[in-house]
């Protein structure tokens, strides 16, 4: 029998996670995510973990927070919206420096939005999930294994630099049933000696706490916390390229709408297209070296989003400005079709944008 | 082999094990043997791939499909459709109704389990899959079976062994479930009305698999 098994890609998510040694899971349902907390539901109490459906978004955060705290794994998921409501806790979160993992399986919006897959919380995701200085590691699946094997990397990166590392899908990234192999060698746990696990009467007091009462003891906590995004930056970029070689034009993409744009890339190779895909796997950290080298030798680099253009904006910065970048995107639910990314290619084989 | 049906198939099982698509195929057989035929959509649980998505083919073919108004909108409550009454009132025509997955999706079966019953003339299919992670063997298996017979308030006749890896399925795959399927059967003394494999095993697998039912994988587009 194969030792594969065939899986939604929110469930996914949740045996990863618990492989991955999560035993406390805090949620509260929502579309296209709510099979993760339904699962976790089943499990945790038959391997003595915990399972818990929060009264909110916020209370769950919360809930994150109390357990972060101790230096346990633990995660929480949502979508769009509930992300939104998640905001606060992100931040406090950063501000204490507490490893946990947070899944966004994305929705159309803004606002209530819809139900229908979607990639714009990319923002959100990369650059603003609540205030002040901070960030998380972004890292964004393209099948149901990666949906696996990101969940378990988000938590070693989590573990490694202390801070919120985020699983950014979208709900066809969920729903989406494919095998998946779940063999992972999970290493030893990083130590946490500023967990809060008692004293014993054997130490001082470890405090976890996101407030400041002197503002130079907060400047040189933001210092301390960006020296450490820098050694990330260097660090934890993750990026695949498809046929780039040769490639005269760069399509980039990421999760579901680079699944999409390599249909269309195979079907512009069949027709002499000389086309590839740099398909970033951190969005935060943002891999910005395939994209320098790509702008020395593409003559366009198109940008396919389920968004009105927002990944678009790195893709600039990294490629220098040096070619023109353009979009080919759709929204509120919808996904673009292969066709339509071909068509975008097209284009720009024939001269392309002005 | 041609899989005789009664006059109303219901097919019910573990979220995920496949009673979407093995629906519409059925309905695509049935209507080879019979003029009037129905596929209605139950499922109260699943926001995306859906039954509607073979809407198109399925009224090409004339057959016709029951399912809430709301099925693939943004309108995300559990909505039965209006029209299900018809199904179980019409005694006219064949039907084959997609209940959605576990006891959840099989809630919504209870509310017409009265008429079925009372007609009698129906088959209640467990469709199982030993490759999903929470029904990998026979016990975790009948738990489910029991829960959806709780909701539904109908008792199964019969089980579908759908026991599949996706696109990737080999024949291989399929004989390594037979085992499994067989325990199930044992424990609960039901028959194995079929044993489905996709299209392009069916060759390969006809000589030693008896009771074989051809799927076509409902259409990819990423």
């Amino acid at each position: 029998m194969s030792d594969k098994v065939l899986m939604k890609g929110n469930e996914a998510i949740a045996e990863a996670a618990i492989i991955a040694g999560c035993r406390h899971y805090f949620g509260y349902p929502i579309t296209p995510q709510t099979e993760i907390a339904a699962y976790m539901a089943k499990r945790m109490p038959k391997i003595g973990g915990t399972f818990l459906q929060a009264e909110s978004e916020i209370a769950a955060i919360n809930m994150v927070y109390g357990v972060a705290s101790t230096g346990k794994r633990v995660m929480t998921s949502s979508s769009s919206p509930g992300i939104s409501l998640k905001g606060e806790g992100l931040s406090y979160l950063a501000g204490a420096d507490l490893p946990s993992l947070v899944i966004n399986v994305q929705r159309g919006g803004p606002g209530l939005g819809g139900i229908q897959p979607s990639q714009s919380d990319y923002f959100q995701a990369t650059k603003g999930a609540a205030h002040g200085d901070f960030r998380m590691i972004v890292l964004a699946p393209s099948s149901v294994q990666e949906m696996a094997d990101m969940t378990v990397k988000g938590f070693e990166l989590a573990d490694k630099y202390r801070m919120t590392a985020m699983v950014l899908a979208d709900g066809t990234m969920g729903q989406m049933m494919e095998p998946v192999s779940l063999d992972y060698e999970i290493g030893a746990t990083v130590e946490k000696p500023w967990a809060t696990t008692g004293t014993k009467m054997e130490r001082p007091h470890n405090i976890v706490n996101s407030l400041f009462l002197e503002p130079d003891a907060l400047e040189k906590s933001n210092f301390a916390r960006y020296e450490r995004y820098k050694e990330i930056e260097e660090n934890e970029c993750m990026y695949e390229e498809y046929m780039m070689d040769d490639a005269e034009i760069c399509v980039t993409a990421f999760g579901i709408a680079a699944r999409v744009s390599k249909n269309a890339i195979n079907a512009a190779r069949e027709m002499g297209i000389k086309v590839g895909l740099i398909r970033p796997i951190t969005l935060w950290p943002f891999p910005a070296a395939p994209y320098k080298k790509a702008a020395d030798k593409v003559k366009e680099i198109i940008s396919v989003e389920l968004s009105m253009g927002q990944m678009i904006e790195d893709v600039r910065l990294a490629s220098e400005c040096k070619v023109p970048v353009t979009l080919c995107n759709r929204v509120g639910g919808m996904i673009p079709s292969p066709e339509q990314v071909l068509d975008a290619i097209k284009k720009a084989a024939n001269g392309g944008a002005k | 082999m041609k899989y005789s049906y009664k006059r109303i198939t219901l097919l019910a099982g573990h979220y995920g094990s496949g009673k979407t698509n093995i629906a519409v195929n059925m309905a695509f057989d049935l209507k080879k043997q019979y003029n009037s035929v129905t596929i209605a959509d139950l499922d109260i649980v699943n926001p995306y791939f859906r039954t509607k998505d073979s809407q198109t083919e399925l009224e090409a073919e004339g057959i016709k499909l029951i399912c809430s108004e709301y099925a693939n909108t943004n309108v995300d409550i559990p909505a039965l459709p209006q029209d299900m009454y018809s199904v179980i009132d019409d005694q006219s025509r064949y039907a084959v109704i997609d209940i959605g997955g576990d006891d959840r999706g099989a809630y919504a079966l209870g509310r017409y389990s009265d008429g079925i019953l009372k007609e009698d003339n129906y088959d209640m299919l467990f469709v199982i899959n030993c490759y999903r992670p929470l029904t990998r063997d026979a016990m975790t298996t009948l738990e489910v079976m029991h829960e959806i017979e709780m909701a539904g308030k109908i008792k199964f006749t019969g089980i579908v062994n759908n026991s599949n890896l996706g696109e990737e399925t080999t024949a291989d795959d399929v004989l390594s479930s037979l085992d499994y399927a067989s325990k199930v059967s044992k424990e609960t003394g039901l028959p194995i009305k079929a044993t489905c494999v996709k299209q392009e095993l069916i060759d390969e697998l006809s000589e030693k698999i008896p009771d074989l039912f051809a799927l076509k994988l409902q259409k990819k587009i990423i």
